[in-house]
């Protein structure tokens, strides 16, 4: 990571989050200190700088990896539950084959999903222990009791009814087996509920008083109805839902055009992939309506509650009024002076999506450096244990690149997702299919999209946060001195040599084990029905003394 | 009883929920290879536990969540400590809790080999690292003012941290084993059977080893009790074993554990995680524990929670409750 020191002459190597050689300064953007002169309106310096492998960037990085790889499960997990639990429901009520091997299919995709999104799960809750015990320390009061309820209300339910959703078929009533199916996928989504809570509070922090220099919880009430809260959720969801819909989307995409290239009949199977082709397909879409129509209102709040954030990720450097939306920028936003960069703008546009209307004022990344400056202060505490960062300057903006690319990058795969949903929409209807060669291959990549959309909206609202890990509350009559500096939170007691051993090995781990899901992905799509549909014979006999032997068995 | 006291309760009882309930679960996977000698007989054995080994780990999270919002310096400062140990009992439950759903998804025997590896491995060293954890938060760490680590990661690796260690994986042995007995039949079960009987009591020293070290360092007069108890219990359920009382002294156990927990955490009282450096930094209840208001909320959540999950998760055991032996095994079914 050698190389020219100065940020003005830094090299052009931002490609944005994609790419993980130049993602190292990304993520420690805001801690690497760039000259003292160049402090307004400059993004980090990226890969033009030696960044030193400290504690902290380790810990960064461990927290982006695993949590990213963890939502990489979770909204397949959360989406696909429900619809499962809706094709069950389907099967139910009208008896029909056609339900139950929607059901079992898209239900084993789900299981071999949900397994993985258990188990990097509790890494989440561990870590903020493990590796961010001053966190843990200031906001335990606080954000402990979400976490706590999540598991008491949502885990334990979860894991439960998982365990007789599975092992179930055939063991219980086909009502008590149903009700199984919506307990644990109804589950999920409250788990979602809880931990976005505390997601928020970490975003604005709301029913606290501060006591002896720690937030105090007063309020659980408003940390459950936290109006970040109340927008995150429904945009998360939405998010969910767009990534279970392009899934079953582009699986069933996949068969159907393989089964008429190989020109199998038109029979029942094909009837059933069709069908949930297209449930896939309106389910994305409607999705994504949702995920436009709450990310609307989620930017507004954060045009008022993390100002930076949103100038950032406009890399709008000076106030404006009325202020341009910036479309794609075609300069380098990577560099310190931020006004060389050019973009594609649409006037008036940015105005609207902060405050609703065309001509209010939108304040820029300078002006906003220099309140926060006024608010929060200019250095760091001379404390030891904040290591390179003791005493020096605060840069209150976060890394530039990473947030106006971060922002593009989760609308534009979520736009990419809407079109290909309305696509196929529009080429499916009537139970056609289109012929060409490209159709099965495109309606694979499709599925990747809305993954995307989700990462690089997290990446974007975290990295957004910096150099807050609990940003402060600007609202006067919220909740007034709450925050925390990222730098503060990393545990003290760890070496860099801890934290290194086990961002490698869970990195590893994470990459064989993504790899492997894949794989078997990948084999029970190809498998279809058969795979997962019991065996005839044991359908004759499953009324009379089925019992001996277990319809569902590891 | 304050509502800091309570919640030192409530985790000592989630604790023990954990280690009864995934004892028994790491307890087969330890036996995997032991007891499971055919491919159908492995079957057995992990579909004894198929439909609830998740829902058993779900107490180790929630243990966590309880720890983090009711005492925050003992969650931070035990968590942070204990780095490593955490991080490869994290591994080694990613890999179980995935080679459980994944190892029946190919119908080839390198397929299933490996998996079983990751199984009994796991199985082995995850009741390890708790066993270590739970007993460096007995027998103190060596902790700074700030509640951080002074020395290297390895200094959880003391000789009574190492009993501990040895002491949960020997109890998860033998709950393992006395689990098998009641929930199979067929070989399997003959075998898990002789196997409590034969190592029934030199599995139980360990265990009665730490709560000997844990009762003359830091116990109090009345957790003799509780020692005396599991002494009672542990014997009672070998005897019960003896003569085919399976279940009988699957509970017998269960009280033998609570005995354990009752004089560990009795041990440990009125500190949560005990500085051998200076008893001024040892971080105590009072100390550690959150504002009553947050302990108010919590205290309805469990107060209403914990009796539902309790009631539903018993349930699903109802629902399990069969014997399982190789006849009841279907073909692979695999993609």
């Amino acid at each position: 990571m050698a190389g020219p020191t100065g940020p003005r002459s830094a090299p052009n190597r931002t490609t944005g989050p994609t790419s993980a050689g130049t993602n190292v300064p990304a993520a420690t953007g805001t801690l690497v200190r760039g000259n003292e002169d160049d402090l307004s309106c400059n993004s980090r310096p990226l890969g033009g700088r030696v960044v030193s492998v400290d504690l902290l960037g380790i810990a960064r990085w461990q927290f982006g990896i695993t949590t990213v790889y963890h939502f990489l499960m979770v909204p397949l997990t959360i989406g696909l539950a429900i619809l499962v639990a809706g094709m069950q429901t389907a099967w139910y009520r009208t008896g029909n084959e056609r339900y139950l091997k929607m059901t079992k299919f898209w239900g084993k995709l789900m299981m071999v999903n949900f397994a993985m999104g258990v188990v990097t799960g509790i890494v989440q809750e561990f870590q903020f222990g493990m590796a961010w015990s001053e966190y843990s320390r200031f906001v335990g009061d606080v954000f402990g009791a979400p976490l706590a309820m999540e598991g008491i209300v949502a885990f334990f339910v979860e894991s439960v009814f998982l365990g007789l959703w599975i092992f179930g078929w055939g063991r219980l009533s086909k009502r008590a087996h149903l009700a199984c199916a919506w307990a644990f996928s109804l589950a999920t989504v409250a788990s979602a509920y809880f931990i976005l809570a505390a997601n928020s509070w970490m975003q604005h922090p709301v029913g606290v008083e501060m006591v002896d220099g720690e937030p105090r919880l007063s309020s659980i009430w408003a940390v459950l109805t936290n109006n970040t809260l109340l927008a995150a959720f429904p945009h998360t969801i939405f998010g969910c839902f767009a990534v279970a819909g392009t899934f079953v989307l582009g699986i069933a995409a996949w068969k159907v055009w393989k089964r008429d290239r190989q020109g199998l009949p038109r029979d029942e199977d094909r009837r059933v992939w069709h069908k949930s082709m297209r449930v896939g397909a309106w389910v994305a879409l409607v999705s994504f309506v949702g995920l436009a129509i709450s990310g609307d209102v989620q930017g507004k709040l954060m045009f008022q509650q993390q100002p930076l954030k949103m100038a950032s990720a406009e890399a709008l450097c000076h106030t404006e009024q009325p202020a341009s939306f910036s479309v794609f920028a075609y300069g380098d936003v990577s560099r310190p002076d931020c006004e060389s960069v050019k973009s594609i703008t649409v006037p008036f546009m940015l105005s609207y999506l902060a405050h609703g209307d065309f001509d209010t004022e939108v304040k820029g990344v300078q002006q906003l450096q220099r309140e926060y400056e006024d608010e929060y202060g200019t250095h760091y505490p001379n404390d030891p244990r904040l290591g390179d960062l003791a005493g020096e300057r605060i840069e209150y903006q976060p890394n530039l690149p990473v947030t106006y690319w971060g922002f593009r990058f989760m609308i534009g795969f979520g736009a990419v997702s809407a079109l290909a949903a309305l696509g196929a929409l529009w080429f499916t209807r009537g139970g056609r299919f289109p012929r060409g060669r490209l159709w099965g291959p495109l309606a694979l990549a499709s599925i990747a999209t809305p993954f995307l959309g989700n990462v690089f909206g997290w990446i974007f609202t975290e990295m957004g946060r910096q150099p807050f890990v609990v940003a402060p509350n600007p609202n006067p009559s919220g909740v007034d001195g709450v925050w925390m500096y990222t730098a503060q939170a990393v545990s003290s007691g760890v070496s860099p040599g801890e934290m290194m051993t086990s961002l490698i090995a869970l990195t590893s781990v994470y990459g064989v084990l993504l790899v492997v899901e894949v794989f078997l992905m990948v084999r029970y799509a190809r498998g279809g029905f058969e795979a997962v549909m019991p065996p005839k014979h044991s359908d004759d006999d499953s009324g009379s003394g089925g019992d001996d032997v277990l319809s569902f068995a590891y | 009883m304050d509502l800091p006291t309570v919640w030192f309760c409530v985790i000592a009882l989630l604790w023990l929920g954990y280690l009864f309930l995934e004892g028994f679960d790491f307890g087969v996977g330890m036996l995997l290879p032991v007891l499971g000698r055919r491919e159908t007989e492995r079957r057995v054995l992990i579909n004894t536990i198929g439909p609830v080994w998740d829902g058993n780990e779900v107490w180790l999270i929630v243990a966590g969540g309880a720890m983090f919002a009711s005492f925050p310096g003992w969650y931070a400062g035990l968590f942070s400590t204990a780095y490593l140990p955490l991080t490869l009992l994290l591994l080694v439950l990613i890999g179980r809790g995935v080679a459980f759903e994944y190892r029946g998804k190919v119908d080839t025997d390198r397929w299933r080999r490996a998996w079983d590896a990751v199984i009994v491995i796991a199985s082995w060293v995850a009741p390890l690292m708790v066993g270590l954890v739970l007993s460096a938060t007995v027998f103190g760490l060596p902790l700074d003012a700030n509640g951080d680590r002074v020395g290297g990661p390895l200094v959880i690796l003391t000789l009574p941290n190492l009993l501990g260690a040895l002491a949960v994986v020997a109890f998860s042995l033998l709950h393992g084993a006395a689990f098998l007995a009641l929930k199979t039949e067929g070989g399997v079960r003959e075998r898990a059977h002789r196997f409590a009987l034969l190592l029934g009591v030199p599995l139980l020293l360990p265990v009665v080893g730490l709560l000997l070290v844990a009762q003359l360092r830091e116990g109090a007069a009345w957790t003799w009790i509780s020692l005396v108890i599991v002494l009672l219990a542990g014997v009672a359920a070998l005897a019960r074993q003896a003569v085919g009382r399976d279940g009988q002294a699957f509970v017998l156990q269960g009280v033998a554990l609570a005995g354990v927990v009752v004089t560990l955490f009795g041990a440990l009282w009125p500190n949560v995680l005990p500085s051998t450096l200076d008893p001024a930094w040892s971080l105590s209840i009072a100390e550690t524990a959150s504002s009553p208001y947050t302990l108010t909320v919590v205290t309805w959540v469990a107060a209403f929670g914990t009796p539902a999950v309790l009631v539903y998760q018993g349930w699903t055991y109802w629902v399990f409750r069969k014997r399982i032996g190789t006849e009841h095994i279907p073909p692979v079914h695999a993609a």
